[in-house]
């Protein structure tokens, strides 16, 4: 550390303003990491959160397309078709959904999600014709009503279980894990646990609610959509396959979560990019690739990770963070009150807390009513058709009709750890590390 | 196809569009030689008041779910696991064993085993009467969240486990760990109980008690004296997270 002449002013100052002072921070101790120990210092409990995984991860932003060459060629943008929709459970399913793009809405629970932001989530979905997904707590009127396809989890917990709301939906999912955590129980902490959602839960009010982390009465892969968070997807869905499972979803540990521990969304299970070759595998092994099919979930944002998903073998994908940011989280617009929360736009993850300035992750009744599910459910329908247009985008480029055909020949990796995981050859070589 | 006998009392069938509300036809289904997807089907199309005697089971699964009407249905043998699951009305008498998951998310109504239920009887059961006459294995009204159960005999381990509501009978002995992170659900037992898990304690037995218990013992058709028995129930100290309850879990 240099000492200078002058009293040293830290307050307020930029990490690299610190660094030309002297100042070194540890890689292994950063800021973070020490504030996590003074605060589990403080509190003697372990740092509950929502979100999914905030660490660094072999992503999709680590495969790139290869665009069509002389050797493959394009289509005419906005001139050509390129079809989007994807036909969901038609194996055995009597009513297949039949969704208009292939960006599906992940399961989000009313009890972790205020009614308004339910209800657009069903707007939003429904006005580019796909399906939005129930929660942990059941089935609410507002989301059925405004849902054109909605598919009920059957979870663990079976909280607000009911076989006529069963009956009610378009498709049943049920759920095994979750890639935020995947072994692991839901969260709903006392502070969201209202009357209204404590009736549907058959729980007292204001309790810190565990849910189930598996289900009561089973003991093994005996016995629809099925969705695994992911650790061991090449072998979770081959038994999901074997239980006849119309569609499989596999969410990687960047799929997000209301409320979990810090330690487990970032140390326990696989990123969706790892995850995805070897689901793909099992399907094809077992003959029924794309006749069962693959939904991934964690991390989509884009069109171009869509398309990524769907070249690496899915056939549709599931949003939930990045729909929660369009219907409004994280905005802004709301500064003050995040900084006053302790937190930022852009940073805001206490989802567990019930007090969202945005009104999404909450069931304050002041705090709900300030997302106009109109307003919000437009803002997630356009989200929607744009990730939809870039995903449309990249295939024709790629000289492909419908995002179906996109295909792992149609994507390189940039790092030796991606082209690995995803199992396509790193950029400008034919290598893929461990293939055979 | 299901392969049904003849109603024993009919009615006129071939004027589907003036089906009566209620009937009183009775049929039977012999499961040697038709699939249970078939009776199942059957049973979801029947109507209030009639009566299905199911024979030759085997200890096939998921015998009798998702029942939605006020018919009265017969098992007569063994049956596997998850039967009579999602039981929404209706009465399930099971003249023999059954398997896993028995009564599983069970609505209302009342299901009824003469002999001994497997592991997870009346998982998550929101409401209606279970009575197993014999024993219940491991985890008997696990994660209950209204559904009322009546053991003539000895409950398994880590039963009444995360239970939320309603009320557990067992006319015998409890395993270990009964009523582990237990809610709002009440466990009446005549017999021991090998140990309490966390958050369970023993309560007083009231008079309001012992009279829920009486009503419930009277529903299963039990002379047993609800004054032989202990009341267990949670103590609500882990329903909020805090870190002198760490070791508790």
């Amino acid at each position: 550390m240099t000492i200078t002449s002058e009293p040293l002013t830290t307050q307020g100052a930029a990490p690299r303003d610190l660094a030309a002072l002297g100042l070194r921070e540890s890689a292994t101790f950063d800021r973070a990491t020490i504030a996590d120990i003074q605060r589990a210092a403080a509190t003697g409990v372990y740092d509950i959160r929502g979100w999914g995984a905030k660490r660094q991860l072999p992503h999709f932003d680590d495969l790139l397309f290869l665009g069509a060459s002389v050797s493959r060629y394009p289509l005419e943008g906005y001139r050509e078709k390129c079809d989007t929709d994807v036909v969901l459970g038609d194996r055995h399913a009597t009513r297949p959904l039949h969704l208009q793009t292939p960006v599906t809405i992940a399961g989000m629970s009313f009890g972790a999600l205020s009614a308004n932001a339910k209800e657009a989530l069903g707007r939003g979905a429904s006005e580019v014709g796909t399906s939005t997904t129930t929660g942990d707590g059941g089935m609410t009127p507002e989301e059925r009503g405004q849902s054109k396809h909605l598919v009920y989890q059957y979870l663990p917990s079976r909280y607000g279980m009911n076989p006529d709301d069963l009956r009610k939906a378009d498709a049943i999912e049920i759920v095994l894990g979750q890639g935020a955590k995947p072994g692991g129980g839901g969260m709903l902490l006392g502070q969201k646990i209202t009357e209204r959602v404590a009736g549907m839960r058959t729980l007292p009010v204001g309790i810190d609610q565990r849910s189930a982390s598996r289900h009561p009465d089973w003991t093994g892969p005996d016995d629809l959509e099925i969705k695994i968070g992911a650790s061991r997807p090449y072998y979770d869905t081959a038994l999901a396959v074997k239980s006849g499972a119309d569609v499989v979803v596999v969410d990687g540990m960047q799929g997000g979560t209301a409320a979990t521990q810090q330690v487990f969304i970032e140390n326990v299970g696989i990123p969706t990019l790892a995850a995805i070759p070897q689901a793909v595998q099992a399907l094809q092994e077992l003959g029924v690739h794309r006749k069962v099919q693959l939904i991934v979930s964690g991390g989509i944002r884009t069109g171009a990770d869509v398309a990524k998903a769907m070249a690496l073998g899915a056939d549709a994908v599931a949003i939930g963070t990045a729909a929660l940011i369009a219907l409004g989280d994280n905005d802004p617009r709301y500064a003050a009150e995040y900084s006053a929360l302790g937190s930022a736009a852009g940073f805001y993850d206490d989802f567990q807390d019930g007090r969202d300035p945005a009104g999404i992750t909450t069931q304050d009744t002041e705090l709900a009513s300030r997302l106009d599910p109109v307003a919000a459910g437009r803002r997630l329908a356009n989200y929607l058709r744009v990730l939809t247009m870039e995903a449309q985008t990249i295939a024709r480029a790629c000289g492909k009709s419908h995002l179906h055909n996109l295909e792992p020949e149609d994507l390189v990796a940039l790092t030796i750890e991606a082209s690995a995981m995803a199992r396509v050859p790193l950029a400008g070589t034919s290598w893929i590390p461990g293939a055979r | 196809m299901v392969t049904l006998t003849a109603p024993e009392t009919s009615t006129d069938t071939n004027v589907e569009t003036t089906l009566p509300a209620v009937s009183t036809d009775s049929f039977s289904v012999d499961l040697a030689g038709s699939p249970v997807r078939d009776l199942n089907q059957e049973l979801h199309n029947a109507i209030d008041g009639q009566a299905w005697t199911v024979t030759s089971p085997g200890g096939k699964h998921s015998l009798a779910v998702g029942i939605n009407a006020d018919v009265t249905v017969t098992v007569e043998g063994h049956a596997g696991s998850y039967a009579a699951g999602m039981h929404q009305k209706g009465d399930v008498t099971i003249n023999g064993n059954a398997g896993v998951g028995l009564a599983e998310n069970i609505m209302s109504g009342t299901v009824h085993v003469k002999g001994d239920a497997s592991q997870s009887a009346a998982a998550t059961g929101h409401g209606g009467l279970v009575v197993i006459d014999g024993n219940a294995g491991a985890r008997c009204g696990i994660s209950m969240k209204g559904v009322d159960i009546v053991v003539g005999g000895n409950i398994g381990h880590m039963s009444a486990f995360m239970a939320q509501a309603g009320r557990l009978v067992v006319c015998g002995d409890a395993g270990e760990a009964l009523g582990d992170s237990i809610y709002e659900a009440r466990i009446y037992v005549k017999g021991t109980v090998a140990s309490l898990g966390a958050d369970c304690i023993e309560k007083p037995m009231k008079a309001e008690h012992l009279a829920e218990l009486g009503e419930l013992l009277a529903a299963a058709g039990r002379t047993d004296n609800p004054s032989d028995f202990k009341r267990y129930g949670s103590a609500r100290n882990l329903y909020h997270f805090h870190v002198d309850n760490s070791t508790s879990y």
